[in-house]
């Protein structure tokens, strides 16, 4: 073919399109970062470059404290997720027909759109009624819960890319079904399931309606923390929290992706959704 | 290589339905179509031939509007459309993918055109109903794009493009994506039904079996230049260059040195078949370093050495041993090992049930053609 | 064939854990939010009647079931301060779901028409903000819009305004946050569509006499309707059970259905009420959530 070229090429409508959606998205976030090395003790007058307000958070016990909390629940949840979104992912895309299927997909695609209020409501009822003890646990369970399903989604439509005969090939040459997915499909797979894994990772350390509801005493996440200061007004260590959360997703997905460059660009799209 | 321009002399001729007159495309370093002149006359079938990456769909798309020639005109009855947008353009194009509306009936495909000229609805219901006649489909108005075979698709494309009685279709490997048997016999279809509307058709194509049962003229193209524009006959028979004559059809090339040149005949010396005569092409130059092509159909074998033709001379005559032989139905492909070292192909027609075997693997044969079934070219 | 027999029965083993917990931690919460919603609020712990003991036996449950009750359904039907809310959430949600679409089609259009080199880093780019948390993107625009913040001063400097203009608190507020939280899920659904949108299509559509408008109109409108709707909905459904926008962005006067329901179970501890309001809640979303799901399943039929 010669060079194929879009007739309708990049016009100026597009170009401006692009820009300024791209600006609405970061502007704000660029802002925060800006202030929150802001010296001044008021975060809308200039005083400065300073690290006054991240000195401030590495004292603040509580604010650490929820932070480790935080981290915690995110690491065991999105670990937790990463198992459970790709089983089932697996069985999606690899069983076609089993009992329920169905029911399963819905269930994996609702939390997705579910508005917070009610899976966090409907979960804290459930661990009432079974009389679980309220805390970390019932945090980490309920963000797994939800993340599954991203870890399920991303997955799956790295499998559906799939071809079934490299596996099929695999079993030719020898290896068992389960070998060949050991061998062929797990790899392949990987990059979906890393990507998975961070999203829930992110999107644990992020929940604050969820954990709200499941929380109980002395479990309470960074976001809670975050949101009981935040509804008091803006204060300056929380814009130094905030950056240094942008900065951590930052780093993540940067190595990320430096890391699916060097593994030899297999791993397709590292961060779909 | 040289490119040719095949503007005719404005004397005496009615002017052409569309003339490019050194056309140029370049996407960023890479030059697509490099200064290409050509004229359509009104109701031609036209074949633009290359292969791939040759800037043949280029020139299509600049035709009908999608891309914008960085040089040259493109006139269309006299009038430079090189920069009208492809909306306003009385061209009409079928795409190599069909690009049917996923969205729309075969009856709203059909239409879309229609709709877009501003014709009135029982104009339009009349129109659409005398092209699903045309293209015979007749019952799958209703049907979309997806729920229709491969041929009956090609169709759809077709009738939505000639829906607009455009002065001009463009057709882009318009057969590309049907099998075999169905492109034999949609060939023949394409060409009676351009001599039933009496449309001027241009068609881009890498098939030349293609280009040469559908068209009247074929330009060649290669590397972004026209390299020759003429009947499939003057094409095959008479390629103006080495890569023309490789490039269309099955040829042996031996490359040789002209020794004496008199009276429209020619001596050569070869590397591998010795001695050589053929007839001196008209406008020759004086070039003495030369390949010689003839086509392997041109070339008879047999066990004796033949006696000469005693009305055209001498004939050529190469002794050589039989090395491979490939039955082909139809005919058979021999690969004949000269003793001169180099290699001829040649092709005999299976005339008679039994006459496959005649030559066997090992085989010494002499094989044999006229000084006229010489094509004699530049190097 | 082969491929059944051998993936069938492994997949089944694969889906048993994730099935089960779904089940467990998604499916059976349902049940007990419905039976709170007919439940009495009550002053213990947990703070609500009848709590059903299965230790004390079948009268006992009987017993207990017949405490269940519609009221807190009567009194979100009677009250309207319920209705009102479950009506400005459906209004809210449908106006940001609107806003968003005008928002993210011209953006989700143009990274399809960007040469294809550069459309992974664009859907990158367009990603990565929603990896940096929900709280953060709300908590930047309090930043901005609040009283003395960069938007006035900037608005001020220009002379645009001669006095600071009030944005937080108010519905601009609120839909700005929206925006901005859920434009990810607007742009990726529309832009999975219209980049696999053959470029033949349009140039078919000039070629047959439309103009880039019509085009537009005509060809690449319509066969984008699925990631429009994908988009729409991706949005619509959990914006209507929003709760930290409309909660940090918007006034008090007049709250959304996922602040009454924090507000109910939070602040007044009256836990049947707020699962009653969740009922309510996923009574409205019910039919979206219907259409969704009909959506999923038909994109993983043909991916």
């Amino acid at each position: 073919m010669s060079a194929p070229r879009r007739f309708d090429a990049m016009s100026r409508f597009n170009v401006a399109a692009l820009a300024l959606g791209l600006a609405f998205l970061y502007l704000p976030i660029v802002i925060l970062v800006i202030y929150s090395f802001n010296a001044s003790q008021l975060v809308t007058v200039w005083g400065g470059w300073s690290l006054r307000w991240y000195v401030a958070f590495f004292n603040d016990e509580a604010m650490l404290a929820a932070a480790a909390t935080s981290l915690r629940v995110a690491a065991v949840s999105a670990t937790l997720a990463a198992v459970l979104g790709t089983l089932a992912a697996l069985a999606l895309t690899r069983g076609e027909r089993f009992k329920g299927r169905t029911l399963f997909s819905g269930m994996l695609y609702a939390p997705l759109v579910m508005p917070e209020v009610i899976t966090g409501l409907s979960l804290l009822l459930l661990f009432v009624a079974l009389g679980m003890e309220r805390g970390f646990w019932t945090v980490t369970i309920a963000h797994t819960t939800l993340t599954m399903c991203f870890v399920a989604v991303i997955v799956q439509s790295r499998l559906g890319g799939i071809d079934r005969s490299l596996e099929e090939a695999a079993m030719d040459l020898g290896c068992g079904p389960v070998r060949a997915f050991v061998a062929v499909t797990l790899p392949l797979i990987g990059p979906a399931i890393a990507a998975g894994w961070m999203l829930a990772f992110t999107l644990s350390l992020d929940d604050l309606v969820i954990a709200s509801f499941t929380t109980g005493p002395g479990s309470a996440t960074l976001p809670i923390r975050i949101y009981s200061e935040v509804r008091l007004g803006v204060k300056p260590m929380v814009n130094a929290i905030c950056a240094l959360m942008i900065g951590a997703v930052a780093l993540t997905i940067i190595t990320a992706s430096l890391a699916t460059k060097l593994s030899g660009r297999r791993g397709g799209n590292a961060a779909p959704m | 290589m040289e490119a040719v321009s095949d503007i005719t002399s404005q004397a005496g001729t009615a002017l052409p339905l569309l003339r490019i007159d050194g056309v140029g495309k370049r996407f960023g370093g890479f030059t697509a179509v490099d200064g290409v002149s050509l004229d359509i006359r009104p109701g031609e079938f036209f074949a633009l031939l290359g292969p791939s990456g040759c800037g043949k769909t280029t020139l299509l798309r600049m035709l009908a509007g999608f891309e914008t020639p960085d040089s040259g005109r493109i006139l269309l009855n006299g009038e430079d459309v090189a920069g009208t947008p492809p909306h306003l353009r009385p061209v009409n194009m079928m795409f190599q993918n069909y690009a049917l509306f996923p969205h729309l009936s075969v009856r709203d495909n059909i239409a879309f055109g229609l709709r877009r000229a501003g014709m009135r609805r029982a104009e339009i219901n009349a129109r659409v109903a005398e092209l699903v006649a045309l293209v015979r489909l007749e019952g799958l108005e209703k049907r979309r794009p997806e729920q229709l075979s491969g041929g009956q698709r090609q169709r759809v494309a077709l009738a939505r493009a000639v829906a607009r009685r455009p002065r001009l279709l463009l057709l882009d490997e318009p057969l590309a994506a049907l099998d075999k048997k169905l492109r034999d016999s949609t060939q023949r279809e394409l060409k009676a039904l351009q001599r039933t509307l009496g449309l001027t058709f241009i068609v881009v194509t890498h098939d030349q079996d293609e280009a040469m049962t559908l068209a009247d003229r074929i330009g060649v193209m290669n590397a972004g230049q026209l390299v020759q524009v003429a009947t499939p006959r003057q094409l095959y028979e008479t390629p103006r260059s080495r890569w023309v004559a490789e490039f269309v059809g099955d040829i042996n090339i031996i490359e040789g040195r002209i020794t004496t040149r008199e009276a429209g005949r020619l001596r050569l010396t070869t590397g591998g078949a010795g001695e050589l005569a053929a007839t001196l092409p008209p406008e020759f130059g004086d070039a003495a370093e030369v390949c010689v092509a003839v086509r392997p159909e041109k070339i008879r074998l047999s066990l004796r050495p033949p006696v000469d033709d005693p009305a055209g001379g001498a004939i050529n005559r190469l002794e050589g041993t039989v090395r491979d032989v490939g039955y082909l139905g139809s005919a058979s492909s021999y690969t004949v090992a000269l003793d001169g070292g180099a290699s001829l192909r040649v092709s005999l027609a299976n005339a008679a049930r039994l006459y496959a075997d005649a030559y066997a693997v090992g085989q010494r044969v002499t094989a044999w053609f006229s000084p006229d079934d010489c094509i004699v070219l530049d190097r | 064939m082969s491929g059944r027999n051998l993936f069938t029965r492994p997949a089944r083993l694969a889906a048993i854990a994730p099935y089960g917990w779904m089940v467990l931690f998604f499916l059976v919460p349902f049940g007990f939010v419905l039976k709170l919603s007919l439940s009495q609020v009550a002053n213990a712990q947990p703070p609500y009647l009848p709590v059903f003991d299965l230790s004390a036996g079948w009268r006992a449950l009987v017993a207990a079931a017949s405490v269940l009750s519609l009221d807190n359904f009567r009194l979100l039907l009677s009250d309207d301060l319920y209705l009102a809310a479950g009506l400005r959430s459906l209004t809210v949600a449908a106006t940001a779901t609107a806003l968003l679409l005008l928002l993210g089609y011209p953006v989700a259009y143009a990274m399809s028409r960007l040469p294809r080199r550069f459309q992974p880093l664009a859907m990158m780019l367009v990603i990565v903000p929603f990896w940096t948390s929900f709280l953060i993107r709300v908590y930047a625009w309090i930043n901005i819009l609040q009283h003395d913040g960069l938007l006035n001063q900037v608005l001020l400097a220009l002379h645009v305004v001669s006095a600071p203009v009030v944005w937080l608190s108010t519905d601009t507020a609120m839909y700005i946050g929206m925006v901005y939280s859920y434009l990810p899920f607007m742009i990726l659904p529309l832009y999975a569509t219209l980049s696999k949108l053959d470029p033949s299509l349009c140039e078919a559509a000039a070629d047959l006499g439309s103009s880039p408008l019509q085009s537009f109109w005509r060809v690449t409108l319509p066969l984008s309707l699925p990631g429009i709707g994908a988009g729409a909905l991706l949005c619509f459904i959990p914006l209507v059970g929003e709760f930290v926008i409309p909660d940090l962005l918007a006034g008090s006067d007049a709250p959304m259905i996922g602040q009454t329901l924090w507000l109910e179970f939070f602040t007044n501890r009256d836990w049947p009420v707020a699962a009653a309001t969740a009922v309510m809640l996923l009574a409205i979303l019910l039919l979206p959530l219907v259409i969704y799901d009909r959506f999923q399943r038909r994109q993983m039929v043909r991916p």
